[in-house]
């Protein structure tokens, strides 16, 4: 069984910001809340990177462990996804998050007021795959339709990759090779190695 | 940040409301078709009584089922020309899917590209046909408004001529809307009417061809993966062209490329450099001179290269001698070493491509940068080759097109020029006489004489009569596709708004036009369908053409823009006559019509060979092309490079490939390759121009030959190749000319003499040397000149400007200003540019809610030092005081992305007036989510002194706290 994983290469992500707008266009995101985010660092000097931020979908997710009302789950295929219908905006997941992923809308209309919401991976959520209450909440299930996030898929320079977790990291272990050096894959060590990893 | 937007929410309520009322579970599809239809609904609830909305008549929401149509449209953004799937259904755009068989974008986009469908979609758009009436905004109905301005303009030209009125074109329309404008202009009988082309790349379009023969991108854009070195001057692609990064980072890393960014800002492209070279704005020569100096002095010049194929690199050389390290970088501020390094990297490292933008052309000597990079490349021998040449990322998505084909104030349609020969020819493609034609116009002189250039509409306005080379002044505008703060000296331009008796306003969206002077009546806003709700073809950057599905029906009460410039010309009472040989249906001329009239014309740049049929396979077959060749190696389309990249000589039926790297002898020309064009005559003080030794392989003649003509066939003895058609078709012609002798390769009008040329493996324009010393140009030798509003006054008895003088009907002035100090009140160099989110004036991005969210704030970059000696913290307001005595107030972004002593501003903001907000003079619902100062507040005079571009890439500026 594949594991879904986002891997963003920070040699080549130029912060265009597509990710972000075709994950509003997709689904339908309001204003005031970016499910995926480019940051930049040492912004405007030698040594400036961008990286495309978003739920990680961590094995051994933090959020999951936190929460008070257990509405956060992980699928089979690895993809953490939680229930606004059981969310009670309590904010411990933004907390425990380490990639900052869950957002509150303050007062919109956006599935319930208050609830949490975050990046799906394109995998909607508990409801039926691809129903009208699943788009309300969730926004659009790619990966049911089998596709992949649109998000990776019109990254300009193909710096944020998303699928199976060993096929994006046999494409980012050739770039290196390629490149020479590597230390660009952001967060990867963090989401899905654990605090040993990171030793 | 972050704000919140009142009616973004609205618009979610007005969605969920209309599900909470249908009250019935749908199907994902189902849901999607509803959700598209809502967007429609939710404008009305939000403004308009609902029977405006007919696409929502037209879909019944009971219907909770429909088929879903895939339509492949291009990004109406930039010029890298990416493909998009739109999901359509029962009419509403539902959804956007990555198009992977392109082989321009490979299924990638920008932030831009991914938010193409609001901007059809959204609900800040013009929904129905308004005037300004005692300083309201009134919807009028079609009838009214097209009878209203019609008859307004057809006074004036009664009143004053048809030069007083000014028809201002688009780059964003289609290659065929583009090519009406410019024919709508031609029957109204004016050059007064032009395109952002003017203000983009056209000193690269005269400085390039002026040196090379075509004044265009060299090579294609995938060809740039290819390149051992690559050299980005005044360019930022990771914002201005994103997806051109993809190819750019291919190179990078698979090919080992180097990349070098010279700009005066750390751009996000600098981040990704191997070097990053600051120089000073408005140094582009001296850089360039000071790289060769090097080459020279090591003899690393390409010698049999420039034997073979240049012309005058002797007089380069003389000049560059006066460039040594120490001058070079007393001017540009680029240290010695760094210099050399570039130099010897890239030389070590060919072939070299040389990539520029705007920070290259928007400068009075624009058109001297551009010739002085090009003579670089000549020198190197990077000239016409893959991997090598000059890359020349254009800004709209169809510049290059309408650059090719649109309404410019200097030329008709494909280069053919003003003269009498030019109106000519078009008159036999357009099948009307040419008396007619002449007839339209004020006078003779003034049919051949350029038209006012955009830069400059305002003087037209503003200056006295008797400064003016017509007859009276302009006296209305038609701003058909075109924002007005990316014009520089906005305080003129505002005054020349509220001066004019009549605005008409055809767009999308209102623009800042339709705000900006403070007008009370006679201005009218008509509500354009955008791109992708007409079909057409469309040109980017690497040539290549490309055929745009119509995704949706014009939305609201919105027309396209082919119908609309068809019930002007009813109006005017020429339809007949211009729409001659095009198909009209529903008043609306068909697309496929007006490609095939100017394939009949276009023979100069080779745009005869790409017919609607073969542009829409190339579509079709997207998924045969390869990502790097751009070439077909199977099916219906083999043979051909994607997008048939112009010159795709001949006529459609000899299936020319189309040509992707220019200038590139290592094919045959039937193949896609050429040689430079033979377009200065055959020799010059008694040295010949033609190449030496040298032609494309396949070729019959290997040494260079003049253009072809039917002369030249018959002493030649190929005429008898010609079929008795096209023979037929010459004799006609030659008629026409008095001499069949004189027909050529750019007026045969049957292809004739272009096909033979090929079939003996010639080039039509013939077989010529490169310039590197164009003696038509003020400077022939590329010369250093400090810019108008200059830092440096050291500089000046040696660097000065030239002198004032009188062009394009206009004074232009030069010395007269740079002889002023305004260095010691305006100390800061000021300069602009692009973000990724925003396009252009920013009135359609700015207008589209998930682009707008991402940069919500005007603001200029400044230094920490220049930040701290004005007390200036990161996030304080400031105002920013331009020399002409305009101010702006932005927010300040300390950093050091700028050096000392510069000031950047992104160009894409509007709709504030120094220090005054505009939004509530917009019609109600269409004010732009974000509003902010235009940067050309403070821009100021300079223009190019062989195109008008303007100077808008450094100024001076002093700056203060708010």
């Amino acid at each position: 069984m594949a594991r879904m994983k986002f891997l963003c290469d920070a040699e080549r992500c130029i912060e265009c910001n597509a990710c972000t707008t075709a994950c509003k266009n997709e689904h339908e995101v309001p204003w005031g809340m970016q499910r995926r985010r480019v940051v930049t660092i040492n912004d405007g000097v030698p040594g400036e990177r961008s990286i495309s931020v978003a739920c990680m979908h961590c094995n051994d997710a933090p959020c999951i462990a936190v929460c008070p009302v257990d509405c956060i789950y992980q699928t089979d295929i690895g993809v953490v996804l939680h229930s606004k219908d059981v969310c009670i905006g309590c904010g411990y997941c933004y907390y425990a998050c380490p990639f900052g992923a869950p957002q509150y809308p303050q007062a919109s209309n956006f599935g319930s007021r208050g609830k949490m919401d975050k990046c799906t991976f394109c995998a909607g959520g508990p409801e039926e795959n691809n129903s009208e209450a699943e788009y309300l909440k969730y926004g659009r299930n790619r990966i049911a339709e089998g596709k992949l996030p649109l998000c990776a898929e019109v990254c300009s320079t193909r710096s944020l990759l998303a699928g199976d977790g060993d096929m994006i990291a046999e494409i980012y272990r050739e770039r290196v090779l390629r490149r020479g050096f590597g230390s660009g894959a952001w967060g990867w060590n963090t989401a899905y190695y654990g605090s040993l990893a990171e030793e | 940040m972050l704000k919140k937007c009142a009616s973004g929410f609205i618009r979610r309520q007005g969605l969920s409301a209309q599900f909470a009322a249908a009250g019935e579970s749908v199907g994902r599809r189902g849901f999607l078709r509803n959700s598209g239809l809502a967007f429609g609904g939710a404008g009305a609830l939000a403004a308009l009584p609902l029977q405006l909305v007919k696409k929502a008549e037209a879909a019944n929401p009971a219907v909770a089922e429909g088929e879903i149509v895939r339509r492949k449209t291009i990004c109406p953004f930039c010029a890298v020309g990416c493909s998009i799937w739109a999901e359509v259904q029962n009419g509403a755009w539902i959804g956007q899917e990555p198009v992977f068989e392109s082989p321009v974008n490979m299924g990638t986009h920008c932030a831009k590209g991914a938010a193409t469908r609001e901007l059809a979609i959204g609900h800040r758009r013009l929904k129905y046909p308004t005037k300004l009436q005692g300083g309201q905004w009134q919807r009028i109905s079609w009838e009214q408004a097209i009878d209203e301005i019609g008859d307004r303009l057809l006074k004036i030209r009664e009143k004053a001529g048809p030069d007083s009125v000014y028809w201002l074109g688009s780059a964003k329309g289609s290659n065929e809307m583009g090519y009406l404008q410019r024919k709508l202009a031609a029957f109204w009988g004016t050059n007064n009417t032009d395109d952002q082309a003017r203000i983009c790349h056209s000193t690269t379009v005269a400085g390039v061809a002026n040196t090379f023969g075509y004044g265009a991108m060299t090579n294609g854009l995938n060809d740039l993966q290819r390149s051992k070195f690559l050299m980005i001057i005044g360019g930022n692609p990771a914002e201005a062209h994103p997806v051109a990064m993809l190819h750019l980072l291919h190179a990078k890393e698979a090919n080992g490329a180097k990349l070098v960014v010279v700009d005066p800002r750390f751009t996000r492209t600098a981040a990704h450099a191997d070097e990053y070279v600051r120089i000073r704005s408005g140094t582009d020569v001296a850089f360039t001179w000071g790289l060769l100096w090097h080459v020279f002095e090591n003899g690393w010049e390409d010698k049999e290269f420039i034997r073979q194929r240049v012309w005058g690199m002797d007089e380069i050389r003389k000049e560059v001698a006066n460039w040594p390290p120490d001058e070079v970088e007393r001017v540009t501020g680029v240290p010695p070493d760094q210099m050399r390094r570039v130099i010897q990297t890239m030389v070590e490292n060919e072939p070299a491509s040389v990539i520029w933008c705007m920070g290259v052309t928007q400068h009075h000597i624009g058109s001297s940068n551009t010739r002085a990079l090009c003579t670089l490349q000549l020198a190197l021998g990077n000239a016409g080759q893959s991997g090598g040449g000059t890359a020349i990322f254009r800004g709209h998505d169809n510049i290059q097109g309408l650059t090719d084909l649109g309404a410019l104030s200097h030329s008709l349609p494909a280069y053919y020029g003003l003269e009498e020969g030019a109106w000519q020819h078009w008159a036999r493609v357009w099948d009307i006489e040419y008396d007619w034609l002449l007839s339209r116009f004020a006078s003779k002189k003034l049919m051949e004489t350029k038209g006012i250039p955009v830069s400059r509409w305002y003087d037209g306005v503003l200056e006295a009569e008797e400064n003016i080379d017509q007859p009276h002044n302009i006296r209305a505008m038609v701003f058909w596709g075109h924002a007005p703060n990316s014009q520089t000296r906005q305080p003129d331009l505002k005054k020349a708004l509220e001066t004019l008796d009549t605005l008409v306003i055809i767009d999308p969206v209102p623009t800042l036009t339709a705000v900006l002077g403070n007008r009370t009546d006679n201005t009218y806003l008509l509500p354009a369908g955008t791109t992708m709700e007409y079909a057409g073809s469309v040109t980017n950057t690497s040539r290549m053409v490309q055929w745009r599905e119509k995704v949706i029906e014009p939305m609201f009460e919105a027309k396209t823009d082919y119908e609309i410039l068809y019930l002007f010309a009813r109006k005017f009472g020429f339809a007949d006559r211009m729409f001659k040989n095009i198909a009209v249906e529903n008043d609306e001329p068909i697309a496929e019509d007006i490609t095939r009239e100017f394939n009949r014309g276009s023979w100069t740049i080779g745009y005869t060979g790409q017919s609607p049929e073969r542009l829409k396979a190339h579509m079709r077959y997207q998924h045969l092309f390869d990502s790097t060749t751009t070439r077909a190696e199977s099916g219906p389309v083999k043979g051909d490079f994607y997008g048939l990249p112009w010159p795709c000589w001949g006529t459609p039926e000899m299936r020319h490939p189309g040509t992707p790297v220019l200038y590139d002898t290592s094919k045959p020309v039937a193949d896609g390759g050429l040689c430079f064009r033979a377009r200065w005559g055959v020799e010059r003080g008694g040295v010949s121009l033609l190449a030496d030794g040298t032609a494309p392989v396949g070729s019959e003649i290997k040494d260079g030959y003049p253009e072809f003509t039917m002369a030249l066939l018959q002493r030649l003895g190929w005429d008898e190749d010609l079929t008795p058609q096209e023979r037929q078709t010459i004799e006609q012609i030659g008629a026409d000319l008095g001499s069949v002798g004189a027909v050529n390769w750019k007026t045969d009008l049957s292809g004739g003499i272009q096909r033979v040329a090929i079939l003996h493996g010639c080039a039509p324009f013939g077989n010529g040397k490169a310039r590197s010393y164009a003696w038509n140009y003020p400077d022939p030798v590329p010369l250093h000149r400090e810019p108008l509003y200059t830092p440096r006054r050291d500089l000046l008895p040696k660097y000065r400007t030239y002198d004032d003088r009188h062009d394009f009907r206009l004074p232009v002035l030069y010395w007269s200003i740079q002889s002023q100090d305004f260095s010691d009140r305006f100390p800061l160099i000021l300069t602009s540019g692009r973000l990724v989110e925003f396009e252009g004036g920013g009135d359609e991005t700015r207008a589209n809610v998930w682009l707008a969210e991402l940069q919500q704030q005007m603001f200029a970059e400044v230094n920490p030092r220049e930040a701290e000696a004005n007390y200036i913290e990161n996030g304080d307001m400031i105002w920013i005081y331009g020399p002409d005595g305009a101010r702006i107030r932005v927010q300040a972004l300390v950093t050091r992305r700028v050096g000392p002593g510069v000031v950047f501003m992104p160009f894409h903001f509007g709709g504030y007036w120094q220090g005054e907000n505009l939004g509530d003079r917009y019609p109600e619902g269409t004010v732009p989510y974000v509003l902010g100062e235009a940067t050309n507040t403070v821009q100021t005079y300079g223009y190019d002194i062989f195109t008008q571009m303007q100077e808008s890439k450094v100024t001076l500026c002093r700056i203060e706290r708010a």
